[in-house]
């Protein structure tokens, strides 16, 4: 690599905005940006999977985020690599080594899944209210619902809960002013412009417009969700009964 | 053969270090809350330091052993008994076949750990011995222990002996703890809070909640308010975060903490002070010491050697005892 392509890139790495700080004295996160953007999400990926390959002894968990990633680490792993210096100093030169990989986004790991789901007002109990509120009948949300490709962002919140998006304009909606105390595992809901599954029962703020019979997690698999950061999931509308026999004869 | 549980307690689980590198799929560590006690525990066995140890609470479990093994309690002091005879914490015991555990009160703290030489057989879930409630796997079947639960052991310990036997040293660990001043690094959202609610943070006392678990404390208190209105994005949580709620209250995030959160991150709780929080009970007060990041570390690191020289004593005085019998 000749000396002009090497400041060339440096130049490019700083060009790029980013903030890195301690969420404790054993994590650090790496910030890309402050909204929910495609591009952002990807360098976020690129830098996950970048880390994952290169097993860093004393990095115990890598977990991307919208716009960010954060490393959870071990201080006195990190020390017998590396005793002189702090060990927050010692992974974040890691982190930030790791930005030269936003050259080539790895996009390889995307995958496509389709989920159906019931948007039915017994299992959608916000459906009618979100209609109202929209000005939409519930067949336009489905429309509107069911059109968008949306990304997996993260998955937070709840063992295998992903947080997806763009939601179109048109279904925005704020988180109930009071969570419920029992959402049903499968509850498809929105939330701002995320939208999301749970996988199971839980508390829950999001706007619920429909069910999946689909299970999410199965903790005898090796791994135990059904979705990964950065797949592409579009939502296919089912009816009732083929929600209950899907439901009752999963296969 | 191993134990069997006479009388649960409050929430008696087995518990390890965690377990990691599943956090990107939300699924959280959900380790011990003590991670002194649990290393002190199963060092004073001969243990790894990260066996699978039963994490108990208070009113504590009645623990009957089905034969004989060596034993140590590390973390809280709820005055335990072995067939009415009392038995300190942190120090190494040999209980024979049929004799009975138990706790009668709190003398000092809020978790205690018990550890078996060798560890509990336990249901392994994603490289962890370790119980996750939620999804009722790991730990014993995937839940709190029960009345006339059965745990195995792992190991046979062969040792003639008549009746329960404390060895004779134990573990000081009191330097470990450091008690109700809480050290603290400041989080990315600290400078976001206006000066008065700095200076509460940093000079008033906040009481530990009713409403706290293993998942979080909620901290009573003057509530907190923000220079400017600021939307964070949801991101990593680690264990000891003070998340600022929207209501101006705040919440210290424990072993069951979830992955992610959205919440402002007024500070962090030091590695090495996450041992006396989870010492603290219910209607505790503590104060907050902030400390630079650097001092956060060199503390941590402190107490990791210390508990390394420990090791190797314990281990010492166990391999020449046994060895001697």
């Amino acid at each position: 690599m000749s000396i002009t392509k090497d400041v060339l890139t440096c130049t490019m790495e700083f060009a790029l905005p980013y903030h890195c700080y301690p969420i404790g004295d054993q994590a650090i996160t790496l910030e890309l940006g402050h909204t929910i953007n495609e591009e952002i999400n990807d360098r976020v990926m690129s830098l996950f999977y970048w880390l994952k390959d290169e097993q860093i002894p004393g990095i115990k968990d890598i977990i991307p985020a919208y716009a960010s990633i954060s490393l959870i680490y071990d201080a006195q792993i990190i020390r017998k690599i590396s005793p002189k210096t702090s060990p927050y100093h010692f992974v974040r030169t890691i982190l930030l080594s790791g930005l030269k990989h936003f050259d080539t986004p790895q996009i390889k790991h995307k995958r496509n899944i389709s989920i159906p789901v019931c948007y039915d007002e017994t299992l959608g109990p916000d459906l009618a209210s979100l209609a109202d509120e929209k000005q939409l009948n519930i067949q336009e949300i489905i429309q509107i619902h069911t059109a968008a490709i949306y990304r997996v962002y993260m998955i937070g919140f709840l063992p295998g809960f992903a947080y997806m998006g763009k939601v179109d304009e048109r279904l925005m909606v704020n988180r109930k002013a009071s969570p419920r105390n029992q959402v049903a595992a499968g509850s498809v809901g929105i939330a701002g412009t995320q939208t999301g599954i749970y996988p199971f029962e839980s508390p829950g703020g999001w706007q619920l417009i429909g069910q999946t019979p689909i299970n999410l997690f199965n903790p005898s698999a090796s791994s135990p969700t059904y979705f990964e950061p950065g797949d592409l999931v579009q939502f296919v509308s089912i009816e009732l009964d083929e929600f209950y026999q899907l439901k009752n004869n999963p296969s | 053969m191993g134990i069997r549980i006479q009388k649960q307690g409050m929430a008696d689980s087995l518990r390890d270090g965690g377990r990691f590198g599943f956090q990107h799929l939300g699924i959280p560590p959900s380790g011990v809350m003590d991670p002194v006690a649990l290393f002190v525990a199963n060092t004073l066995v001969g243990n790894e330091p990260d066996t699978a140890v039963l994490e108990m609470h208070f009113p504590a479990p009645i623990i009957e052993f089905e034969t004989t093994t060596l034993i140590a309690i590390s973390g809280a002091d709820f005055d335990a008994s072995i067939d009415g005879v009392e038995i300190a914490i942190n120090q190494p015991i040999i209980v024979t076949a049929n004799s009975v555990l138990r706790f009668s009160k709190i003398l000092a703290g809020a978790r205690a750990y018990l550890a078996v030489k060798g560890g509990f057989v336990a249901d392994h879930w994603l490289e962890s011995d370790g119980t996750q409630l939620l999804v009722g796997r790991g730990g014993f079947k995937g839940r709190n222990l029960q009345k006339n639960d059965q745990l195995a052991f792992k190991q046979t310990f062969n040792y003639h002996i008549e009746e329960p036997s404390l060895l004779p040293w134990r573990a000081n660990v009191a330097d470990c703890y450091l008690g109700k001043t809480i050290q603290m690094i400041e989080g990315p959202e600290f400078k976001l809070l206006n000066d008065a609610s700095k200076k509460i943070v940093r000079e008033n006392s906040f009481v530990i909640s009713n409403n706290s678990n293993r998942m979080g404390f909620r901290m009573q208190g003057a509530s907190l308010e923000l220079r400017e209105g600021y939307e964070c994005l949801s991101s990593a949580v680690s264990m000891g975060t003070l998340q600022l709620l929207p209501d101006g209250s705040t919440i210290l995030l424990m072993a069951d903490h979830q992955t992610a959160g959205g919440y402002h991150r007024i500070a962090h709780a030091s590695s090495a002070a996450i041992p006396s929080l989870a010492q603290l009970n219910v209607g505790e007060t503590i104060q907050y010491q902030f400390i630079s990041l650097e001092t956060a570390e060199q503390t941590l690191m402190k107490q990791q050697r210390y508990l390394i020289q420990l090791a190797h004593a314990c281990n010492f005085r166990l391999h020449e005892y046994l060895a001697n019998e």
